[in-house]
């Protein structure tokens, strides 16, 4: 319990507008093992999203308490590196200068400057952009490049400062098929290399599966933890996988508590009927 | 693909044909078509072409109105006339002292305007108190009407250089103000957010992110706000001016030189699209990773 990376204790959050209160997520209870990677799933309005959000030290956490390496998260850190579905670059910086952004900061500015590492810094920003593909882009504008190209360089840009835990809310959500199959493998490879807990949010249930050892799924109004799967698949993964029996089980039975959980089987159940009275 | 949804026999009528023609190049349907396709290219050539006609035309049309002696001159001159008048007012008359006055007041106002405007709508699009605070009163001052301020202005600062600069400020500076804070509000969060959780503070996500992203906003928000400075250019110089290019079609009136009101017209038009055009040649220049 205790040499948990992320450990997650009674967390509530509530949205006030001026209309009403949204109880956005109640009693959420996880414990998450360093190096693990652990994937979010569930209907919209679940929170999945906002409880990575204040993992990251974007949102605040209304009740209950949330320990990084058993310290209570105090707003962004250096530690934790977030990826964005989109529009997160800086479209006036090049791909390389991108993945530098952070070295302009004052807190990696001062780390740097204790480590003594400047130049393996340097050497890292390198290694970082072969590893993605990149090496030909280096001085090209995200408006230049793909949609792919553009998350790569946002993953590269999160890994440079060497963060612990890396949060992924939906980064490949706007991508299509096959390029997403790619970043799935090389997400997978960044694993392995960095040995970082990963956190990944998304819609899509074959990515967390194929991604995560963990499933948690949760369920909406109000956002809770529904429940929680292991893969039963190997460590070293590939596409073919998909199609294996348990995949498809476990991805089957995965839909079938979304929908359950999500409200919309009432919604469905009423258009069937609706359908039937028609025919 | 449409035909499929949209079930009039009409439109499945026309599908056929459609379909039929793929045999002709492609090219061939392209440029019938791409004239008047909606948000279309043109070819540069087309572009220039087009330009060029929609400039001419009003010249066009004045001159053959004029040649035909269907408006008495000494109410619609006729091209030639203006142009002699532009050349007797610059030879004779101090044109460009005149432009030289009117440049100068129009960038003072449009300069101390940009000056103020710009730290400020970047305090009130980026901090919400600011924002409940400045906006509210900005919007309702921006509602009264700048030429409402002249017989104040004349009052509290007097009849010289500084009080003619205050119009031109007090007619841009409001909308200004609003145009930055909208500007700086519409940097992406993503963008924001990408540096908090990178661990940049307050400073350097304004320094580092903010500025940096609603750079090219800020600059057509000068652009046009500039455009707007110089149409206060002839309400600043009704304030007891003796030079400048409102004053001067101003004065003109008076002794009815309707030639000379279409000079200063026309000149005040053309510096203003030279300033416009400066203005994008420079956004093209600063901003090359806007280009695809």
């Amino acid at each position: 319990m205790s040499d948990a990376k992320i450990h997650v204790r009674q967390v509530g959050k509530t949205f006030v507008s001026e209309q009403r209160e949204v109880q956005a997520l109640q009693s959420i209870d996880l414990d998450i093992q360093p190096n693990e990677f652990v994937t979010f799933v569930g209907a919209s309005g679940c929170g999945k999203s906002t409880l990575l959000r204040i993992i990251a030290g974007l949102e605040t956490l209304s009740c209950g308490e949330i320990l990084l390496d058993g310290k209570p998260i105090d707003g962004p850190g250096v530690d934790r590196a977030m990826v964005f579905q989109h529009y997160s670059l800086y479209p006036w910086l090049t791909v390389m200068q991108n993945i530098k952004f952070c070295r302009q900061l004052k807190v990696i500015g001062d780390t740097v400057r204790h480590d003594g590492d400047v130049e393996s810094a340097a050497g890292r920003a390198d290694a970082l952009l072969n590893l993605m593909g990149l090496t030909r882009f280096t001085d090209a504008y995200p408006s230049q490049l793909s949609g792919g190209m553009q998350q790569r360089v946002a993953i590269a840009r999160a890994l440079l400062p060497k963060p612990a835990t890396l949060l992924m809310d939906e980064p490949f959500g706007a991508l299509d098929a096959q390029t997403r199959e790619v970043m799935h493998d090389l997400i997978r490879h960044v694993h392995r290399l960095e040995k970082s807990t990963i956190l990944f949010v998304t819609h899509d249930v074959e990515e967390a599966i194929y991604l995560g050892s963990r499933i948690v799924l949760m369920a909406p109004r109000p956002g809770r933890i529904d429940s929680i799967y292991e893969v039963p698949l190997p460590a070293q993964r590939h596409q073919d996988m998909k199609l294996a029996p348990e995949f498809t089980e476990l991805k089957r039975e995965i839909l079938a508590r979304i929908r359950e959980t999500s409200g919309m089987q009432t919604d469905l159940e009423q258009l069937a009927k609706l359908s039937a009275v028609a025919g | 693909m449409t035909a499929q949804i949209s079930i009039p026999s009409a439109a499945t009528a026309a599908q056929p044909r459609h379909t039929a023609t793929p045999a002709a190049p492609a090219e061939q349907v392209v440029r019938k078509s791409s004239f008047w396709r909606i948000r279309g290219e043109i070819s540069r050539r087309s572009a220039w072409l087009l330009t060029g006609a929609g400039l001419s035309l009003p010249f066009v049309i004045w001159w053959l109105w004029t040649a035909l002696g269907l408006a008495d001159p000494m109410f619609m001159p006729s091209p030639g006339a203006v142009l002699e008048r532009i050349g007797r007012w610059g030879t004779s008359e101090g044109l460009l002292g005149d432009i030289g006055i009117s440049v100068w007041r129009v960038m003072a106002g449009f300069g101390a305007s940009a000056l103020i405007a710009l730290p400020l709508g970047l305090y009130i699009g980026t901090y919400r108190p600011v924002q409940a605070f400045l906006e509210p009163l900005t919007d309702f001052v921006r509602y009264m009407p700048a030429v409402a301020f002249i017989p104040l202005v004349m009052l509290w600062v007097g009849i010289d250089e500084g009080s003619k600069v205050l119009i031109i400020f007090i007619g841009t500076f409001f909308q200004m103000v609003l145009m930055v804070a909208e500007d700086v509000r519409r940097v992406p969060m993503a963008q924001i957010e990408a540096a908090q959780t990178m661990g940049a503070n307050r400073g350097e996500i304004v320094k580092l992110v903010i500025l940096p992203s609603a750079k090219p906003a800020l600059l057509d928000t000068l652009r046009i706000t500039c455009g707007w400075a110089w149409t206060y250019l002839v309400v600043a110089e009704l304030v007891s001016a003796n030079s400048g290019l409102g004053y001067a079609i101003l004065k003109a009136q008076r002794y009815m030189h309707t030639d000379k009101i279409f000079a200063g017209i026309l000149l005040i038009g053309l510096i203003g699209l030279l300033t416009d055009q400066a203005f994008r040649w420079l956004h093209r220049r600063a901003f090359p990773w806007m280009r695809k």
